[in-house]
């Protein structure tokens, strides 16, 4: 477990924390602001358990920017019991929050090379500290490329941060979804099919990789089809994390806690896993 | 080499042909089409006797619904083959195909194509195989689609 900062004196023990702001993404998914707790740090990658009083606990990804030290955003899929109680909070709310937990994105060692994230629908949630991170240190990497897919053009979140993202000069953003009515003008397809068209160098490129575990098994194939080094490519993984912290037992994944050793796994480590269905 | 095998060579469909057999492949080819913006490129039931060498550009496979709007199954775009119901009787077009934007592509004729493949097997090998792989992920694209992957878990 890896700690951007001791935000909690206990890990198991919630920090009460005010809802500043919440808006919805989609029909299904809205971001909540926190007011974080004095010291709170968390590097892109990591998650937080989110504590819906009286209803229960989920693991959520931060997914807003980890430079912003005054506001902590989560976004939220609002399906099962705990997220749609936090969908019915507002603003002066109180939550309880545990972490930051897990490990980060490799943003650091990407540094020199390409930066490439494949992101399918709330998978971008993850990613986006990784990427406003790369892009807050710019001179750092290459290139910046970013292949999101989804399911609709309803479906795709952080619409305006997208259309603002394929306006800059020095970042390369590919979206597609799955299905379309006539209006939209980009493209339809998977996501792995962006793979092939993005342009990036194979050899030098960091893969983060995030979103349904199928997906993730297509990219990597598709990566490794591309000419990326399996060791280069790396997945979020997702699984029912209740303690955070490796002692449950409930994300076990084959030889490795998700919330302990994990989130973000390299493919290499996990390619084998990922077939096995037992798993 | 004459240019338009120049450009067939450079596609990447045709990427690790022989040139002898791209040259081949020119001998048979239309020549270069372009279509400006919301040009209807193929018709569902209509004769499919064309395929593709997409260049530059998007295309829009559509699928016509009757009585609701149609919906955008697929696109092809820079680099891919748009086109294999020439290969497969009927020979009809299954979908709609329209541009999205201007488009280059190089046309192939599918019943010249398809004397050539039969008058040298080994040709028509190549071709088949490359088309193939192209089936094979769309397919596999196409059951990625059905799973819905970003759906809610059931």
């Amino acid at each position: 477990m890896a700690l951007a900062t001791e935000s909690t004196v206990d890990p198991m023990v919630p920090v009460p924390t005010t809802i500043v702001d919440r808006w919805d993404e989609t029909d299904d998914t809205f971001s909540l602001s926190l007011a974080p707790p004095p010291g709170y740090g968390f590097e892109p990658g990591q998650f937080n358990m989110l504590y819906a009083f009286g209803v229960g606990e989920v693991a959520i990804s931060v997914s807003g920017d980890p430079a912003s030290h005054g506001r902590l955003v989560h976004t939220v899929r609002g399906v099962g019991s705990v997220t749609k109680r936090l969908r019915d909070l507002v603003p002066g709310d109180v939550i309880g929050v545990r972490g930051p937990f897990g490990n980060a994105w490799p943003v650091t060692a990407a540094e020199g090379g390409d930066l490439v994230v494949v992101a399918g629908g709330i998978g971008l949630a993850p990613l986006r500290p990784a990427i406003l991170h790369a892009l807050a240190h710019r001179d750092r990497y290459d290139r910046v490329v970013l292949l999101y897919g989804t399911r609709t053009p309803r479906d795709l979140l952080y619409a305006d941060l997208l259309s603002e993202w394929r306006g800059r000069f020095d970042m390369e953003v590919l979206v597609t979804v799955d299905n379309a009515s006539q209006e939209w003008r980009g493209s339809v397809g998977v996501v792995t099919k962006l793979i092939g068209r993005a342009p990036f160098d194979p050899k030098a490129a960091t893969v983060l990789v995030c979103g349904p575990e199928v997906m993730m098994r297509f990219c990597g194939r598709e990566l490794r089809r591309r000419g990326v080094p399996t060791d280069r490519i790396w997945l979020s993984m997702e699984r029912n994390m209740q303690c955070a912290i490796g002692v449950c037992g409930h994300c076990q994944f084959g030889p490795v806690f998700v919330c302990r050793d994990g989130p973000v796994f390299r493919y290499d480590d996990l390619e084998d896993l990922l077939e096995i269905r037992e798993v | 080499m004459p240019e338009l095998a120049e450009r067939m060579l450079a596609h990447p469909f045709l990427a690790g042909f022989e040139p002898d057999d791209v040259e081949r492949l020119a001998a048979v080819s239309v020549g270069p089409i372009e279509w400006p913006a919301e040009a209807i490129v193929a018709r569902t039931g209509a004769v499919a006797d064309r395929c593709y060498l997409v260049e530059r550009g998007d295309l829009a496979v559509e699928v016509q619904r009757p009585g609701r709007p149609p919906r955008v199954i697929q696109t092809v775009n820079d680099g891919e083959v748009l086109g294999w119901s020439w290969l497969v009787e009927p020979y009809r077009w299954s979908f709609d195909v329209r541009s999205l934007t201007p488009t280059t592509a190089i046309e192939l004729d599918g019943p010249a194509l398809r004397a050539a493949m039969e008058a040298d097997p080994s040709l028509g090998y190549r071709i088949v195989t490359r088309f193939t792989a192209v089936m094979a992920g769309r397919l596999e694209a196409t059951r990625l689609q059905l799973l819905d992957v970003y759906g809610t878990r059931d």
